[in-house]
């Protein structure tokens, strides 16, 4: 089943000077088809202003469409009586950790989607005792949210969202403004709800490291969406997606220079791992080679 | 000194009082506040005094945070204290030139000294055992009748809790901008109080303008989390009444009635 369809999306900014003329327009998104599988991680990439964040609100309603239409669960996102319904299934988390928890206390936090959707109390706490176990939060209940890292700030974000049982989650760079150490938690923690709990996943970021994880990649650029496919697939086209001022992973990157110089590597080499096991064969070849040439060598 | 304000700062242990209905709490300080306007005598003090340690003492809060708040009123206490003791008149103990302390002066300023402390550490009690949450929760309930006066209820006891959310986040943020400034030259210390002020605009700029960003992205993320008003919103912690609720309101009762005898008592001798 898709869970998110989009069809010709068309989304304009428009700019107006102080007595409400129209100043200048700008197209963010501009005529973007897609759908996307339930249950399937989906990672968006592109440059800034490529109108990947854009994209996001629309999926929950923050923003609608000028042109076009977008569907989340077979529900128009541009019909007034669907929006609640709308945000309850496709949850969002967004960049900066401290602008979107509202609550004095973790659990508070999470209890804040249930509540507002009318959930009963005994309810509510159940969902939160769950969410938090989730995303390895359980610990920090009863903390002030300003006392945790960024990475847990987020984890509590996911869990607020979490709470509210969403089918579907969008995460807006949620590592932007993380150290590494709260990038992996992050990842690993929506990772983690992907397979267990079957909760589709849209990530829109520009760590290439995020996205090779993914069971699809979309890039975007100038409003529309250039390029469609699994990691590897999106990967091997390096030249591609530099002229779309992205960067690989940086094992893509080197394997591709050797590549490039001659080495048989195949490609879209994603990890660390898949570049050493496809370079160990070379290396004993000639290592091998030089061994015959000693010998002959020798002999001779 | 900004961080020494110990309002809106939960100590987070579990006891008694941190268990108590935040309307409780809220009445309670309330009454502690009318009681100690009313006190005029020692023994009213005294039962002020008793009530205040055992409040204290049942929220497990560590005395020495409660007593954090009082720096920030140093000022005020010396002010008040020093007109109390120098400007009653009565029955004359020592005087120096327009200066004289009389001794009813010098209650009058012990009492007054007293009332300030009590004052501080009695709200910090219900600060530091209350959730911001659940204190305007508390608030938001015991206000409801307001809310026939169209008064909207809800989106003020909402508005206050995300301010003392933001609270510590504002402070962070005017100590980073103060030091970004500082390292390109700028000089908060030096100068009249009128340059003073004016060396603040480049801090409150910047701040102000963040702050409108975060509430641009926080609102963004609560309409995304269904939040839609009062309307139709259940809670995580409703609240209602238990037997140490009731047992409360009876030592409150005992209280007043004490205190109340006890400043009538002299009035009446």
């Amino acid at each position: 089943m898709k869970i998110i369809k989009a069809a010709k999306l068309i989304f304009e900014y428009i700019r107006r000077d102080e007595e409400e003329k129209i100043e200048g327009v700008t197209r963010a998104i501009d005529g973007l088809s897609v759908e996307i599988e339930e249950g399937s991680f989906v990672a968006v990439l592109g440059h800034n202003g490529s109108g990947k964040s854009t994209f996001a609100k629309h999926i929950n309603g923050i923003l609608l469409p000028t042109e076009g239409e977008i569907w989340v669960a077979g529900m128009d996102t541009a019909k007034d009586e669907n929006l609640w319904e709308i945000r309850k299934t496709a949850g969002m988390v967004f960049q900066n950790p401290d602008n979107q928890i509202i609550g004095n206390i973790v659990e508070e936090d999470v209890g804040f989607g249930p509540e507002n959707i009318g959930v009963p109390t005994e309810e509510i706490w159940k969902r939160v005792d769950d969410s938090l176990e989730k995303v390895g939060m359980s610990l920090y209940r009863m903390q002030s949210p300003n006392k945790l890292s960024g990475g847990q700030k987020q984890r509590v974000a996911i869990a607020g969202v979490m709470a509210m049982r969403p089918k579907c989650i969008v995460l807006d760079e949620p590592t932007a403004m993380l150290d590494p150490n709260g990038r992996k938690e992050v990842i690993q923690t929506v990772h983690d709800l992907n397979r267990q709990e079957g909760i589709t996943v849209l990530l829109i970021t520009h760590y290439m490291e995020e996205v090779i994880d993914a069971d699809r990649v979309i890039v975007m650029d100038d409003g529309k969406m250039v390029m469609d496919g699994s990691p590897r697939e999106v990967f091997s086209q390096v030249e591609t997606l530099k002229s779309y001022r992205l960067d690989v992973p940086q094992v893509t990157e080197l394997a591709y220079e050797l590549k490039k110089e001659g080495l048989p590597l195949p490609d879209g080499i994603l990890t660390k791992e898949e570049f050493f096991s496809s370079l160990l064969p070379l290396w004993r070849e000639v290592q091998e080679g030089s061994e015959v040439q000693k010998e002959s060598g020798e002999k001779v | 000194m900004i961080r020494d304000i110990t309002l809106g700062q939960f100590y987070p242990v579990d006891s008694v009082l941190h268990r108590m209905d935040p309307r409780t709490k809220l009445f309670g300080t309330l009454i502690f506040i009318i009681s100690l306007f009313m006190a005029n005598t020692v023994a009213s003090y005294v039962v002020a005094t008793l009530f205040l340690l055992l409040a204290v003492r049942l929220s497990k809060v560590p005395p020495k945070f409660m007593l954090k708040g009082l720096k920030a009123i140093f000022f005020l206490f010396l002010i008040s204290v020093s007109f109390n003791l120098f400007l009653t008149d009565g029955e004359l103990i020592w005087q120096f030139g327009f200066l004289k302390i009389t001794r009813e002066g010098v209650w009058r300023a012990c009492f007054m000294g007293l009332r300030l402390i009590y004052l501080v550490v009695g709200s910090s009690v219900l600060t530091l055992t209350t959730t911001p949450n659940h204190l305007t929760d508390g608030l938001e309930k015991s206000m409801g009748f307001l809310k026939l006066l169209r008064v909207p209820v809800h989106e003020i006891s909402m508005m206050m809790s995300i301010a003392l959310r933001f609270i510590p986040i504002l402070i962070e943020e005017t100590d980073k901008i103060m030091k970004a400034q500082t390292a390109r030259g700028a000089d908060f210390e030096s100068g009249n109080l009128i340059q003073k002020a004016k060396s603040m605009v480049p801090i409150l700029v910047p701040l102000f303008i963040s702050a409108f960003r975060r509430a641009t992205d926080l609102a963004m993320a609560m309409e995304a989390r269904c939040y839609r008003g009062g309307e139709g919103r259940t809670k995580m912690k409703p609240l209602h009444y238990e037997r140490r609720d009731y047992i409360a309101y009876g030592v409150y009762a005992l209280y007043l009635l004490l205190v109340f005898l006890l400043v009538k008592g002299i009035v009446i001798g």
